[in-house]
């Protein structure tokens, strides 16, 4: 559960929260009038202040220019390593051609707990000591609602506007990608263990949900959107598009499957594991992963269902309260150039949102280039489909009942 | 080894300023003028880091919580303290089972510690002769690794195609097991027992030294003068080393069963939907709903019932009482 280094840089008196806390408390200890005495004071004197503060509007002081640093947190393994597993080369290259240092920590598992952990401060409106973080599209589009993300500057990213694949130019979320730019694609598919299911193929939810043989041996995610997502698919309904009752209607379909024993477990990244030694039999898996897995272990398989997969994008934001705004764009903007986006692409296997990658990557690796789930071609693209942007209270009741149904 | 005899009920009263009264001639000899006062103000500032650790790390984040209970709101608009006092009744309301759950998996966990643990305690207390550290060592070896490692590792031990697995199904264990309701079909992860093995294995070492810390202290001519007295063996142990022991006893369970029912990694990890304890209600309810106040309110719920259960059960344990 522990975290690599973390470089967090709080500024806890910074004269802006300072006087916002003061005035804050001063107001709760008059509006809680004859109950502020003592202990209930206290109590109520802690709220949690609106999110939108700040937001859009005046932003921290930019340090880059006498600062030639930047601070990035992503995901573990979601970076290229040097063959003796010391050095990032495309980091590197940043760093050779921009002078600007690069402190690149893994410090994100789960988007759920990184938010958690970043809450406070963004909350509070302090640094988080970080200036670039790579989230998956829901928690961006969380951050940007709440006024946590940083609008990006184009002059500082001309690759990255030019070559961004016109499919992901315009989510519902980021209209024209004012905040954000996709660091990978990923597609949410099915995965399965060959040894595990008796050399059958698994190639739909229902199957995963339904088939006795696949009894309390099948795993989904415990990220809502792709579970419920891939469900509402397999039902005929488009997540881009759905209401309330499909939602509803996917929950008791999933219901009914945990009732009888069906799912082992809903799980993180840790499916893997337990995917690799058989103990799940099949499950929904995240492509880039079965990639890697299929590669040490060729009873791995992964299938696209007939009625299409979810795709989602990790993004790269700029958290509010960052110092290094500038550097962090131009941090984006080298990884959309195409000889270091296919460096990128060849290493962590996941869709590559770069255009004009595809020759790039051929010199690296043929195989690679021709591979639909690093470079979707036509059919898959068109098998695409995405979660619609929730609102606040909406993801906080479809949450809730996706909560209930894995159990807490 | 000192922290745990401290640990538990075996806690002596700490030298309260002036409560000794020899204290003051003893050191009266080596009084200057004015040393008094520094001398009367010593036990204070000893207890200076502990009681600002306390303040800052327990207090306060208690205070904090406490308060996030009682307020209603939501990202986008913030939370306020609105005395909603509903939220405690309606989160257990929804999430009673796995209250109950905890505890039964909990206490299930401080029993089998209790039983793995005290022939092993007795034995380095009281037969192991030279091999007592090297003993010692070993039980508080597994700490050597990180607590998610350890849990991991069980799922490796327990796994389907394993040989465990394959050995307690030829042995038909897992049919009786699985009649009790403890396993599902021919598997033993993802089941209520591997949740339970996962809390006794992670607890056991601190059944084991509290238990070892009470044993070691039995003088063993106690033993020498009952058998003196035709006492046969069992009635020994049961009118002489049990209850002498009973602190340990005490201390031990108390130490397994507090931290193990709000455990969730374990649940996480080798459970499946229907283990999930309290502790996974609240970090779900924390990250994954952001309704901080319900996230709270069950934390105080569940430290409520642990400290009610806690309660009784030392005053009928009474180590006093006991001990006679």
């Amino acid at each position: 559960m522990y975290d690599g280094p973390r470089r967090v840089t709080q500024t806890a008196g910074s004269p802006r929260t300072a006087a916002a806390l003061t005035r804050r408390s001063l107001l709760r200890a008059t509006g809680a009038g004859a109950l502020s005495i003592g202990p209930l004071g206290t109590l109520a004197g802690c709220g949690i202040p609106p999110a939108r503060r700040g937001g859009d509007g005046p932003t921290a002081p930019d340090h880059s220019a006498d600062e030639k640093r930047v601070v990035f947190s992503n995901w573990t393994e979601y970076m290229d390593v040097s063959e003796d597993g010391e050095r990032h080369p495309t980091l590197q290259d940043f760093t050779r051609r921009t002078g600007i240092k690069v402190s690149y920590t893994t410090d994100i598992n789960d988007n759920v707990e990184f938010f958690g952990k970043i809450r406070p401060q963004l909350a509070a409106g302090q640094d988080t000591g970080r200036d670039l973080v790579c989230v998956t599209d829901w928690l961006a589009a969380r951050m940007i609602r709440l006024g946590w993300a940083r609008p990006l500057n184009p002059a500082n990213l001309p690759h990255a506007y030019a070559n961004l694949a016109a499919q992901f130019r315009s989510p519902d979320w980021d209209p024209g990608r004012a905040h954000s730019y996709p660091w990978t694609g990923t597609a949410t598919v099915i995965a399965y263990n060959a040894r595990a299911t008796g050399g059958r193929t698994v190639d739909s939810v229902s199957q995963l949900l339904d088939d006795p043989r696949l009894a309390g041996r099948v795993a989904l995610l415990a990220e809502m959107r792709d579970t419920v997502g891939m469900t509402l698919l397999d039902l005929g309904k488009d997540p881009a598009v759905c209401t309330d009752e499909d939602v509803d209607a996917a929950l008791a379909r999933l219901r009914g499957a945990v009732d009888r024993g069906q799912i082992r477990r809903f799980t993180g990244n840790d499916y893997t594991a337990d995917l690799d030694s058989g103990d799940i039999a099949a499950c929904l898996a995240w492509a880039g992963d079965v990639v890697q897995l299929r590669a040490d272990n060729p009873d791995i398989k992964f299938a696209i269902p007939a009625s299409g997969y979810l795709s989602s994008t990790d993004n790269l934001l700029v958290p509010a309260g960052a110092r290094h705004q500038t550097n962090a764009e131009k941090l984006i903007d080298h990884y959309y150039r195409p000889p270091v986006a296919a460096r990128l692409a060849a290493y962590i296997n996941y869709v590559c949102p770069v255009d004009g990658v595809r020759a790039e990557l051929a010199r690296i690796d043929p195989s690679m280039a021709d591979d639909p789930l690093i470079i979707p071609d036509a059919a898959t693209a068109a098998a695409s489909h995405a979660f619609r942007s929730l609102g606040g209270a909406e993801e906080t009741a479809y949450e809730e009942k996706f909560a209930t149904l894995i159990g807490a | 080894m000192s922290a745990t005899k401290v640990s538990g009920s075996e806690v002596r009263a700490p030298e309260i300023p002036g409560g000794d009264t020899n204290a003051p001639e003893v050191s009266a000899d080596r009084a200057r003028p004015g040393a008094p006062t520094r001398r009367g103000a010593l036990p204070y500032v000893l207890l200076l880091p502990a009681v600002l650790w306390l303040l800052v790390l327990f207090l306060v984040p208690m205070v904090y919580q406490a308060s996030t209970s009682l307020q209603t709101g939501s990202l986008e608009e913030g939370f306020e303290v609105t005395w909603h006092v509903r939220t405690y009744a309606d989160a257990f309301g929804a999430y009673w089972p796995q209250f109950a759950r905890s505890l039964l998996y909990a206490g299930s966990a401080t029993l089998l510690c209790l039983v793995l643990g005290y022939p092993l305690a007795y034995l380095i207390a009281v037969k192991a002769g030279r091999w007592r550290h090297t003993l010692l060592v070993l039980v508080v070896a597994p700490f050597f690794t990180s607590f998610l490692i350890r849990t991991l590792a069980w799922k490796a031990i327990l796994a389907d195609g394993g040989t465990v697995v394959a050995l307690l199904d030829r042995l038909h264990v897992l049919d009786v097991t699985g009649a009790l309701g403890w396993t599902e079909g021919n598997r033993l992860l993802a089941t209520p027992l591997a949740v339970v093995c996962g809390l006794t294995y992670s607890f056991l070492p601190f059944m084991i030294l509290p238990l070892y810390a009470s044993l070691d202290r039995v003088d063993v001519r106690l033993h020498e003068a009952a058998r003196d007295l035709y006492a046969s063996a069992p009635a020994v142990f049961r009118r002489v080393t049990l209850p002498l022991s009973l602190p340990g006893i005490v201390s031990g369970t108390l130490l397994t069963f507090i931290p193990a029912s709000g455990d969730y990694i374990n649940a996480e990890l080798l459970g499946s939907t229907d283990t999930r304890m309290a502790g996974n209600v609240i970090q779900s309810q924390f990250l994954r709903v952001l309704d901080y106040p319900t996230a709270a309110a069950l934390s105080f719920l569940l430290m409520a019932v642990v400290l009610l259960l806690v309660t009784v059960y030392i005053r009928r344990a009474g180590t006093e009482d006991l001990v006679r």
